[in-house]
């Protein structure tokens, strides 16, 4: 017979990466690198939002983007196009990244004169919600054709998010998708979260998502003195 | 959906726990999961037999999950109710001014060593 013992841990299982993303956030903080965290469901329109960010805030900051899928260098590719730095990250059929993973990219991404890194995260609005990447803010979109109740079907991504945007509005009269309905269902989960309807496709609505984070970058550069 | 992510999520930090209390194996670990966390049991299981046997320290370590039940407060009638059998809509006064107070933990709660 084994002589057992019981050791009471009590910690969430998410614990040890909170600590980590908590490190991680304070040495970018040292470093004046601001991490975007962006998450949506697959074809939510990340990547074209993202060539539409590069094209309106590219002169006023150096962006580096990481971009997490399981598998493919597709999006990479697309993003290479716009002159950012860009790398791309394989998470081997994991469905998100964690604050480790999303260290390690960081380190390939070479942050030195990076002061905007854009992390793609994978396409998913489970998984990604529960892990802490280290972040400076997060942001989530969620496109028209995927419906406005998804803030009811997915609370947790919802009230993590600083920001949603609202993708793809160029289709509305086709949907039913009520926007004014989908902001009370994201105020009930995140009072908080800031709306912003867009349309990455056209550009409608560009100009208010570039604002806001700009402002946020001013206010996070502004909090470290 | 990432039950195997969280294993070895769990299995690391438990690696760590086992060095500072000098462990030389694990025969048992004992998880707090809430109903409505969006880890599913016996997926996590299949996991974690399946992780298990890449790592000594857990060769022979069963996994426990003992449920937590989901309870939603309700901010108008200020009464409680079970999640799962009614969801956002609070059953005594139709509100659906109503948060999650208990049920999406997911903790590890004790293991057994030697």
């Amino acid at each position: 017979m084994k002589d057992v013992r019981i050791l009471e841990i009590r910690q969430s299982v998410f614990a040890d990466n909170d600590r980590q993303a908590e490190a991680l956030r304070a040495e970018l903080r040292e470093k004046g690198v601001f991490l975007l965290n962006l998450m949506s469901s697959p074809g939510a329109g990340k990547t074209t939002t993202l060539m539409r960010t590069i094209e309106a805030l590219g002169e006023a900051f150096r962006i580096g983007v990481m971009e997490a899928d399981i598998d493919s260098d597709v999006d990479a590719r697309t993003i290479a196009q716009s002159g950012a730095k860009v790398i791309q990250l394989h998470t081997g059929g994991m469905c998100h990244l964690d604050a480790a993973m999303t260290r390690q990219g960081l380190e390939g991404l070479e942050t030195g004169d990076v002061e905007l890194a854009i992390l793609e995260n994978v396409g998913n609005l489970v998984c990604p919600a529960e892990f802490d990447t280290g972040a400076s803010r997060n942001a989530m979109i969620l496109s028209v054709p995927e419906g406005d109740d998804k803030p009811l079907k997915y609370p947790l991504m919802f009230s993590v998010c600083d920001v949603v945007l609202i993708n793809k509005i160029d289709v509305l009269p086709y949907f039913d998708f009520d926007l004014e309905k989908c902001r009370e269902y994201i105020r009930m989960r995140n009072p908080d979260a800031r709306v912003i309807p867009i349309c990455a496709k056209t550009g409608e609505g560009i100009d208010a998502w570039a604002d806001w984070l700009r402002a946020e970058i001013r206010s996070w550069r502004g909090s470290m003195q | 959906m990432h039950e195997l992510g969280v294993v070895f999520h769990i299995m690391d930090s438990l690696e760590k726990v086992a060095e500072e209390n000098e462990v030389t194996g694990i025969s048992k670990v004992v998880l707090e999961l809430g109903e409505v966390s969006t880890v599913i049991e016996d997926y996590l299981q299949n996991c974690w037999k399946w992780a298990a046997r890449k790592r000594a320290l857990f060769a022979e370590a069963e996994l426990v999950v003992e449920k937590l039940p989901a309870v939603t407060w309700c901010d108008d009638c200020e009464k409680t109710y079970p999640t799962v059998a009614h969801g956002k809509i609070c059953p005594y006064c139709g509100s659906p001014h109503t948060w999650l107070l208990q049920g999406n933990e997911f903790n590890i709660k004790e293991i057994e060593v030697y």
